[in-house]
């Protein structure tokens, strides 16, 4: 039967390697450089490191959608279609037999294209992800939605729920077509939805309460026009690295305002008007803001960050691995129970 | 060859399809050792009943058992039975090579000599991929498939429906053949009763979802009669004679009946039928005479 | 291009003769192999110790079922023309020349009177067989009543 599976999935498993050694040869002619980079690392990247580190981002995406559509969905769904279950239900090995080995077989397929991959990734942006930085050269930290999904064992976790996914839907429609259609369009909504809803709560967040001061503030924002547009401030924590998950602003009784105080609006100092003397203007600017800080938190106003530390990105791998293991074992068994019982 | 032994039994046998049901409130024993021919027309429930003994689909109601176990109840059972399914899938993408692989890897008691041997002498080429072999090539692939499992007993449907006479004739061949040689049992569904005759010796009609008749060929043919004489009621005749089919004109009735002893009344031209005359018979709309569906053993 | 397939590769068997089946004539295959067999010993095709085809040989010319064949050599070994070897195959042990032709001239030589006389009272083919035919059946039916 593993002869058979293997058989049937060759090609699939074939373009995922090419696919594989593509991208890993990539990575290891580029890592070098990168790894031996020294100082402010942000600054001493080329374009096409950047190219690549969002390229790095996108494969990683994507590969795990492939393998649902291409490895997963037409697993169950193309012997159904074409009736050649017939022949292979009708030999002398069980349904469940021949479900677990080409589903087996899918499976470490899947792990371990995405393992090599997440490897690859992960190994060559390790110094960009250790470098502490406060802007980090605009790059995202590793524990934020986008990298995360990125980085470490949760592109594993993906592969291998994408093919269950792709197995049960197909086992299901019983039509190829459909079926990836319908994958994709699943996974997709899962890899968006899982970061904005589930993410955040697998560890409780912590939550932070910081006064308003020049060294804690990330910016003012202004929005929109006219003469009293409504303004918000944004704090950061303490390692830039972190994930903030909500910036907002505590009044001195406690409630969440959505805007500052009207006399705020009038204390900032208005934008630098392009004269000669911008760096004495700043002085002043700096200095009048922060009086106008001073007083709010005199007030008693305080922002309040809700955040994933970035020390916790390895944590948070290891539970978001464990809710799509959970999620692709119930998909398996779903197709399991499936096929035994409700194919007919 | 025959034994007493059945090797495909049922009782109150069914299989609904959402509101339809495909098959119903069959019973039936078929003999071990022959080779017995399913008939109906299309929609009879020809295909079901062999899905249902090959393990494919579950029943709704009743029981079935072949070769002495539930169907595909576990490896040693699939390997006692063989299936060639209709329209004879393959692998487009596998080769004649790599379906004799595949063969002897997930059958025990394969026999890759039988297999090779069949295929040579098939003439088929075994690099050629399943995809691109004729219709006829597809079904003899197929049938070697299904005769190098060594299974102990053969189900077809309708195997020879989509060939051209030639290929139908030597398809029949090699399953006869390798029926003398191994002596397996096997079920056959067709609709083309003139190969049937030739093939089966036991039958098994199925009209409408259920067992119309069925018993031994030599026995239908000795106990049915075409009976042509002055008009006269169906319902008349004597007891032991039952009607299965009537058609009259104003003076003249045309009757198909069913006896065990002779006919004795000198009124009727008694005249022979052949094989599909009987299934034509049993296949009319409505049996006259008798309401109750006997099912002979 | 498709290569069409003719029927596979004629095996030399050792038996002498090969059967056919008329599937219009309304006669069972059985018997029509038990009339074949018989009709071959009367031409003198089939000697003494010759072998009849195989059952596996049979079925895989004529597709037929094996019982048919079986059914037929049986009948064949109750009349005492054939016997089986297990494991070897059928083979003849008397033949039917001594009922030829030859030894039943007079009432050959009858039978063409008859005839004779038959189309001079105006009888055609058909008549002519139906006939003998009702007469023979009558009288058999008569010997075993």
């Amino acid at each position: 039967m593993i002869w058979l599976s293997w058989r049937q999935l060759r090609i699939q498993a074939a373009a995922a390697a090419v696919g594989v050694a593509a991208a890993a040869i990539v990575l290891a002619v580029t890592g070098p450089r990168i790894a031996g980079l020294t100082g402010n690392i942000f600054d001493q990247l080329t374009n096409t490191d950047r190219w690549l580190y969002s390229a790095g981002i996108v494969v990683l995406a994507v590969a795990p959608a492939l393998l649902g559509a291409f490895l997963g969905a037409p697993l169950v769904a193309r012997e159904l279609e074409a009736g050649t279950h017939r022949l292979a239900w009708t030999q002398s090995v069980t349904r469940g037999r021949w479900l677990a080995t080409k589903l087996g077989l899918a499976l470490v397929t899947a792990a371990a294209t995405m393992g090599v991959l997440a490897l690859a990734v992960t190994w060559w942006a390790d110094p960009l992800d250790a470098a502490q930085s406060d802007t980090r050269g605009s790059l995202p930290s590793r524990i934020t939605p986008v990298a995360f999904d990125m980085r470490g064992i949760v592109p594993v976790a993906y592969g291998v729920f994408a093919v269950a996914l792709g197995v049960a839907v197909g086992a299901v429609v019983r039509r190829s077509v459909a079926a990836m259609a319908i994958t994709l369009a699943v996974y997709v909504f899962v890899t968006v939805a899982v970061p904005i809803w589930v993410r955040p709560h697998l560890i409780p967040p912590v939550r932070q309460t910081v006064a308003l001061g020049n060294d804690t503030i990330d910016g003012i924002t202004m929005h929109g026009d006219g003469p009293t547009p409504p303004v918000t401030v944004s704090a950061h924590t303490v390692d830039p690295a972190d994930w903030v998950l909500s910036n907002t602003t505590l009044d001195p009784s406690g409630r969440a305002i959505d805007r500052l105080p009207s006399w705020f609006e009038q204390c900032i100092p208005p934008p630098p008007s392009p004269a000669a003397d911008q760096q004495r203007q700043a002085a002043a600017a700096r200095g009048s803001l922060d009086a106008c800080l001073k007083r709010l938190s005199d007030e008693g106003y305080r922002q309040q960050l809700v955040y994933q530390p970035a020390s916790r990105f390895w944590s948070l791998q290891w539970a978001e691995t464990g809710v799509f293991a959970v999620a692709s074992g119930l998909l398996a068994w779903f197709s399991f129970w499936w096929v035994r019982r409700r194919v007919t | 060859m025959s034994t007493v032994d059945t090797i495909l039994s049922a009782r109150g046998l069914g299989k609904r399809y959402r509101r339809r049901w495909a098959l119903t409130d069959c019973t039936l024993d078929i003999p071990a050792g022959h080779v017995t021919g399913l008939v109906g027309p299309n929609g009879a429930g020809k295909t079901t009943l062999l899905n249902l003994a090959a393990g494919l689909l579950a029943p709704t109601t009743g029981t079935i058992e072949v070769c002495g176990g539930r169907p595909a109840a576990g490896p040693d059972q699939l390997a006692k039975v063989g299936y060639v399914a209709q329209d004879t899938p393959t692998y487009p993408g596998l080769s004649v090579r790599d379906h004799l692989e595949l063969g002897a890897r997930l059958n025990p008691r394969w026999d890759a000599a039988l297999a090779r041997n069949r295929i040579d002498r098939l003439g088929l080429d075994l690099s050629q991929k399943a995809g691109r072999l004729s219709g006829g090539q597809r079904a003899q692939l197929a049938l070697t498939l299904g005769l190098a499992k060594r299974p102990e007993l053969l189900l077809l449907d309708e195997p020879v429906a989509s060939l051209d006479p030639l290929a139908r004739r030597e398809f029949l061949q090699g399953l006869m053949e390798a029926v003398a040689e191994h002596g397996f049992s096997v079920v056959l569904s067709s609709h083309l009763v003139a190969d049937l005759e030739r093939v089966c010796d036991h039958l098994l009609v199925l009209v409408d979802s259920r067992v119309r008749v069925t018993g031994q060929v030599d026995e239908l043919l000795a106990t049915h009669h075409r009976l042509t004489g002055p008009r006269r009621d169906p319902a008349s005749l004597p007891a032991g004679q039952r009607v299965v089919s009537a058609s009259s004109t104003d003076v003249q009735s045309t009757l198909v009946v069913r006896t065990d002893g002779p006919i004795l009344d000198p009124a009727w031209a008694v005249g022979a039928l052949s094989l599909e005359d009987v299934v034509l018979a049993y296949l009319s709309p409505a049996e006259v005479g008798r309401p109750t569906l006997e099912v002979a053993r | 291009m498709e290569v069409y397939s003719t029927s596979h590769l004629v095996e030399w068997s050792s038996a002498v003769i090969q059967f056919s089946l008329d599937g219009r004539s309304g006669i069972s295959p059985y018997l029509q192999v038990v009339q074949q067999v018989r009709h071959a010993m009367r031409l003198g095709l089939l000697h003494e110790g010759d072998q009849l085809p195989t059952v596996k040989d049979v079925v895989a010319s004529l597709a037929i079922n094996p019982n048919t064949v079986l059914k037929a050599y049986r009948e064949l070994e109750r009349d005492g023309l054939v016997a089986a070897r297990p494991g070897v195959g059928t083979f003849v042990t008397r033949t039917l020349t001594d009922s030829s032709l030859a030894a039943h001239e007079p009432l050959r030589r009858d039978l063409v009177r008859w005839l004779g006389k038959a189309r001079r009272a105006g009888l055609d083919d058909e008549s002519i067989e139906a006939l003998f035919a009702n007469t023979f059946r009558a009288t058999a039916e008569q010997d075993i009543a």
